[in-house]
């Protein structure tokens, strides 16, 4: 079972209410660095358990995603136990 | 031209809410259970393998717990209940906008008109894979040519399926089921039908005239219309308010209430709620109703024409409270206690009266407007009656905004 990290997210919010992630930044206060929004819509997670708007991120040469939970931003940790 | 109409139910909706929220509840018997503290300790919602374990929704904790030892026991989240149920019409009404919904996990679709999204067992299907994929529940659709037959086409398949029942189809599929799975045939009909050895929908279907009309009068023919596939109400249009006759709140008390000023207490409560929501709509009421249930859960309804129609909660509270007074000659303690409003006006068509009351009523309207918007910009316990103080584990409720979620009257 995957864990939920919440983390905390630089974002751009445009004059019409779009978001666009920039950098997430994790807990040990590591930045990195969104390169490419892929894709958004709203998903489901049931490996992490949540919904919201899932953003297809491209950071460095690796994709994965985003969750906004509105009002709060989470990722699907590594499975655990 | 033939009508599609969907019917959708999300499966076990507050159950998988919860296990989605918490995937290590994934292959486990689950129920939601009310608060045994506030001796709400029934359940509330369970997943299929609590279900197959025979626990059913009603059940104290206990007798669950007897069933299904290993089951475990989650408290309600409403708040995500509203937030998934709002997302699921949003993304049902990106497909027509006759939406209408029943309670918060289900819902009638038109789609009569909705040919280019493709026919109605493609927007079924599409509608589960959607759900699925948006808010990791499932949920099964109903497709039929009435809304009596979709509901039904919703519940002959669980969890994640479609249903289609025609007109072709309807004799072979619904007239063999149990006449309880109706819409409207509750216990108490479904006795008084068994007992004249009607046990299906095709025999209502077939039911004779005179013995129905003798039987259960008006709603009887309204059944039988039902069986017959003959239902032709309407989906209504999303965002028509439905039209309300009356408006009512009740609480079961974190204990049983025995003074006269515990049930003051939690009368005040249920008042309040009840005209704050009826300034809502601009209503006014003809009459209060009120509902007591003592501790050997004996119940009863006493109702009051009030002597001018009103919408303050001190005038609800005190038709309540002499209502009270006057019927609970047993003086049992009470369990709980329902107050309610009915012979509802649109407070602009009020005839004034010449009575010198009406402007004191006309004074407590202002000041009790005036606490509404304090509290929507501060919350519903910035400002409170002094008497609320002197008891708050019973005053610290908040009916208005708590219990919301009950589906409305299909009739």
């Amino acid at each position: 079972m995957a864990k939920k990290i919440y983390v905390k997210v630089n974002a751009d919010f445009d004059a019409d209410g779009n978001i666009t992630p920039r950098s997430v930044i994790w807990e040990d206060g590591h930045v990195f660095e969104i390169d490419r929004v892929l894709s958004s819509c709203r998903r489901a997670s049931l490996k992490a358990g949540g919904i919201g708007i899932r953003y297809t991120v491209r950071i460095g040469k690796r994709t994965t995603y985003l969750y906004f939970e509105d009002p709060a931003w989470f990722v699907e940790g590594k499975e655990v136990g | 031209m033939e009508r599609v109409i969907l019917h959708a139910d999300c499966n076990n909706f507050y159950a998988s809410v919860e296990c989605l929220y918490n995937p290590s509840l994934q292959g486990k018997p689950v129920a939601v259970a009310g608060d045994p503290e506030q001796r709400h300790g029934i359940v509330l919602a369970k997943n299929y393998l609590a279900k197959a374990r025979g626990v059913q929704t009603g059940n104290p904790l206990w007798m669950a717990k007897q069933l299904c030892p290993d089951i475990i026991f989650v408290p309600p989240h409403y708040d995500k209940y509203l937030r998934f149920s709002k997302i699921a019409r949003e993304i049902y009404s990106e497909y027509t906008d006759q939406v209408e919904p029943f309670g918060l996990d289900e819902a009638w679709l038109d789609v009569t008109g909705s040919g280019i999204m493709g026919t109605g067992k493609q927007i079924a299907d599409e509608l589960r894979k959607r759900i699925k994929r948006e808010l990791g529940i499932t949920i099964s659709v109903g497709v039929s040519f009435n809304k009596v037959f979709a509901k039904l086409g919703s519940d002959m398949k669980k969890p994640d399926a479609t249903t289609i029942i025609t007109r072709e189809n309807f004799r072979e599929k619904v007239w063999p089921l149990p006449v309880s799975d109706l819409l409207y045939v509750g216990t108490a009909t479904t006795r008084k039908l068994n007992d004249f050895a009607i046990r299906t929908i095709g025999q209502l279907a077939a039911a004779p005239d005179d013995w129905l009309k003798h039987k259960l009068g008006k709603i009887g023919f309204m059944l039988r219309t039902f069986a017959r596939g003959k239902d032709t109400s309407p989906v209504s249009v999303m965002g028509t308010p439905p039209k309300i006759k009356s408006i009512g709140n009740s609480t079961t008390a974190p204990r049983d209430l025995v003074t006269d000023e515990e049930v003051k207490i939690t009368m005040l409560v249920l008042a309040e709620s009840v005209a704050e929501r009826m300034r809502g709509f601009l209503f006014r009421a003809g009459t209060v109703e009120i509902s007591l249930r003592d501790n050997d859960l004996f119940s009863y309804t006493r109702q009051k024409k009030l002597p001018y129609p009103t919408g303050n909660a001190e005038d609800i509270f005190k038709a309540a409270f002499e209502l009270y007074k006057v019927n609970h000659i047993s003086g049992k303690p009470l369990r709980s206690i329902g107050v309610r409003t009915c012979d509802l006006s649109i407070e602009k068509e009020v005839q004034l009266s010449l009575f010198p009351n009406i402007a004191h009523t006309q004074k407590i309207d202002r000041l009790e407007t005036a606490v509404d918007s304090i509290r929507s910009r501060f919350g519903h316990f910035s400002i409170q009656r002094a008497v609320m103080l002197t008891d708050e584990k019973l005053s610290s409720f908040d009916p208005a905004a708590e219990h919301t979620i009950h589906p409305i009257s299909f009739l």
